[in-house]
């Protein structure tokens, strides 16, 4: 019975040991949804993450990156567990975290309890996350839900003629703010928005969503992603849907569009707007869908990466050109890089980012169409370019407060 | 349900009345026992904060809740799967009586209020979700429960008005008094190390009390029970209610460990790793939860890792996870609990020693 001590004592110290190792290398922490229903967009971001590490390297003067990769399943409880595994266990210095928008509003919170490192977003894009009381030590260098919006409304109203849309999101915080952004520029052009309808996120049966559809509006908006929006689009089909669609950022998306089976085929023609256009011509956009083709084998990509693989690709670069702007000092509790951070301007495969005083990005949104490419590939296909969006959407600071925070009922359908 | 009926009772015979009451705790005269708890005492020695805390303070968390499911499926034969949930609804209630970063939501009651408060709910939603089962029995049972459980879930995930639906609550106050930091790491042990005890020692004080003895009298012959004047539904109401306190108690410790709590925490998965837990440990002692909390969560944190350092697929850890409990379960269907006591029976045959059934 006192081998069972003897164990529990030899385990002990060999944590011990684990522990008191020196640390000649800069030690990254990766956090990606590799569980549950946006699997797919985890995996694609860490494959946009590995594409920015081919092209712009590991090292950083004469310090060598260290990259630890830990899994979440987008619920905040997840995020806020594996960021804590990789600062306490593997004692990374920077954090590359998190995916979801959720994940980010809890580790944003986080981070506050850890001022001395630096957070750096990977792609999460709830607004709350750097509008509200924002943590000093975190970066985002990709735009909020509401900033991907941007445009949609304008083109649908305008372009399409639709005066009438219903939405269908899933029930969390990026959903919420990526249908404030369209609501707001909708309704803001005299359209209407007549029904929301929320879904808990990994919901598998959506019939009766699909029966509450309503028949008399001029399109329906889908804000859902990976496995949900998949199963609604099987079962959407199934019903004989036929109403023409929008698309919210990771609905129109790679994750979505290369899916296997026809229920994509829905999604033809379908309006969207997103941070990204898989299809524009803009050479740096064209040379990043190259590297990430270069980089993995076709049946272990997508044929163009996600908006997931461009902002880990983006947020991965300003990493590293944060970190060659101070030749990897991290002394005096990464003041300067944290403040290197905070001006540096990168030239993102999906145009120029910048960051605002709150240290959110501003940045070039597109509004899109998908398009099949005749082989049976779906691409989203740029129909407008909008750059410099900012996190108040062009507002005025003081308006923009006033409309309060994205939620199943706010904003109301009104012009503000 | 076999496996709920074989927890081992050292019954006292009439000799064992007249020792000293000290000697009724079998850990007393075990030094295995006494090392494991020096070892535990000075853990914040030896262990740095992601092991004290992300590892050995988790673990006793965890192995709280499942000790109160071990209580219940062991001594009461009720296999209950709304143990987490009722952990998660104290936590809720510390999160909404308590302060936290949603203003709008919670009350800002000072700790020594919201705790009180939050454990006395979540003792009567226990109760209560007790009071629906009780009437039912083995398979029937862990249905009311786990739809009890799968309940609460899609009712904290979607409303906004308490819950905060699928963020949660972010920022929840933990406590700070004499000048002390309760969250920070070695303060933070000691009280889980303090709780976990607590409600170790009350379960194995209980399952000899004459309440503990009655209660395992109605797991292994109800009728009989009743006909010898025991209201059977009141005694498994009452273990209802203890259980889901000691839940509760974890419910707090879990809430301070996170700062924040959300959906994702008491998902019907996260209920069903309880159950895991304490079917990994063995539910035939109250010690089982806890060794089977400590293989979860260093399956849980390490099984990544493993996997990659190995230069395997890392994507693959589930699979590693559910390898190591189908291994576990298929040694031994009661657990490691069970695989040790095979092991000492098996070294103690020679010596022809069986004085004390418990070790």
């Amino acid at each position: 019975m006192l081998k069972g001590s003897v164990g529990l004592i030899a385990l002990s110290s060999l944590l011990l040991s684990g522990a008191a190792m020196a640390q000649e290398k800069i030690k990254v922490g990766v956090t990606a949804t590799l569980e549950g229903t946006y699997t797919v967009l985890g995996e694609d971001g860490i494959r946009g993450h590995q594409t920015a590490l081919n092209v712009l390297g590991k090292k950083v003067g004469d310090k060598e990156l260290e990259f630890i990769i830990a899994s979440t399943d987008a619920t905040p409880d997840s995020a806020v567990r594996a960021v804590r595994k990789l600062i306490e266990q593997d004692k990374v210095q920077i954090l590359l975290s998190p995916l979801s928008g959720d994940e980010g509003i809890a580790v944003k919170n986080f981070a506050k309890t850890h001022p001395e490192l630096t957070f750096i977003n990977a792609a999460s894009g709830a607004q709350e996350t750097t509008f509200v009381d924002p943590a000093p030590n975190f970066f985002r260098y990709n735009m909020d839900g509401a900033q991907w919006q941007v445009g949609l409304g304008k083109y649908a109203y305008e372009n399409k003629g639709y005066r009438k849309i219903a939405t269908v999101g899933e029930d969390y915080s990026f959903i919420y703010t990526q249908v404030f952004g369209l609501v707001l520029e909708f309704c803001g052009m005299g359209g209407q928005v007549t029904n929301r309808q929320w879904v808990p996120l990994g919901t598998k049966d959506f019939a009766s969503v699909i029966a509450a559809l309503p028949d008399d509006v001029d399109a329906i908006y889908l804000g859902l992603g990976g496995a949900d929006a998949v199963n609604f689009l099987n079962q959407y089909q199934q019903a004989g849907g036929k109403a023409h669609l929008m698309g919210g950022s990771i609905m129109i998306d790679q994750t979505i569009l290369s899916s296997k089976g026809n229920a994509k085929n829905a999604l033809i023609g379908t309006l969207a707007a997103s941070g990204q256009a898989d299809t524009w011509e803009d050479p740096g956009w064209q040379k990043f869908v190259k590297d990430y083709q270069d980089a993995f084998p076709p049946n272990k990509r997508f044929p163009s990466p996600s908006l997931l693989a461009t902002n880990y690709y983006g947020s991965t670069m300003a990493l590293i050109l944060g970190l060659r702007a101070v030749n990897g000092d991290l002394s005096n509790n990464q003041e300067k890089f944290k403040a290197a951070l905070a001006k540096l301007e990168i030239d993102a495969p999906n145009g120029k980012i910048k960051l605002d005083s709150n240290r959110q990005a501003i940045g070039t949104n597109f509004v899109t169409e998908v398009v099949d490419d005749g082989k049976g590939a779906l691409f989203s296909k740029v129909v407008k370019v909008i750059p410099n969006v900012n996190q108040t959407l062009g507002y005025d600071p003081a308006v923009f407060a006033k409309i309060g925070l994205p939620s199943r009922s706010v904003p109301e359908c009104k012009k503000y | 349900m076999s496996l709920t009926h074989d927890a081992r009772v050292p019954v006292r015979t009439a000799s064992g009345v007249q020792r000293p009451a000290l000697r009724g705790w079998p850990e007393i005269d075990n030094p295995a026992a006494w090392i494991v708890a020096i070892v535990l005492l000075i853990m914040p020695l030896i262990a740095n904060g992601f092991f004290l805390i992300e590892i050995f303070a988790t673990t006793l968390i965890l192995g709280t809740i499942a000790l109160s499911l071990m209580f219940l499926a062991g001594y009461g034969g009720m296999v209950s799967l709304m143990q987490l949930t009722v952990a998660g609804f104290a936590a809720y209630m510390v999160a909404v009586f308590g302060t936290s970063d949603n203003a709008n939501i919670s009350l800002g009651w000072p700790w020594w209020l919201a705790v009180p408060m939050a454990l006395a709910l979540a003792t009567a939603f226990g109760s209560l979700g007790g009071a629906l089962a009780v009437r039912t029995e083995g398979i029937y049972t862990i249905m009311i429960t786990l739809a009890i459980g799968a309940a609460f879930y899609y009712f904290t995930n979607q409303n906004w008005a308490i819950f905060n639906g699928h963020t949660g609550i972010n920022n929840v106050g933990t406590p700070r008094f004499w000048g002390v930091n309760w969250r920070a790491d070695i303060p933070f042990y000691y009280i889980v190390l303090g709780v976990a005890a607590l409600c170790y020692f009350a379960v194995e004080y209980i399952s000899r009390a004459p309440f503990g003895l009655a209660l395992q009298g109605v797991r292994d012959n109800p009728r009989r029970m009743a006909a010898l004047g025991f209201n059977v539904n009141a005694h498994r109401v009452a273990a209802y209610a203890f259980a889901s306190f000691v839940a509760a108690l974890a419910g707090v410790l879990q809430v301070w460990n996170y700062r924040q709590i959300s959906p994702g925490s008491v998902s019907v998965g996260a209920c069903i790793d309880i159950l895991i837990i304490a079917i990994v440990g063995g539910i035939t002692r109250p010690i089982g939860p806890y060794i089977g909390a400590l293989i979860f969560v260093l399956l849980r944190t390490f099984a990544l890792d493993f996997l990659v350092k190995i230069g395997l697929d890392g994507n693959r850890f589930r699979l590693l996870i559910g390898l190591g409990f189908l291994a576990i379960v298929f040694w031994s269907s009661d657990g490691v609990i069970g695989l040790w006591q095979r092991w000492r029976e098996r070294l103690s045959t020679p010596r022809s020693s069986g004085g004390r059934g418990h070790g």
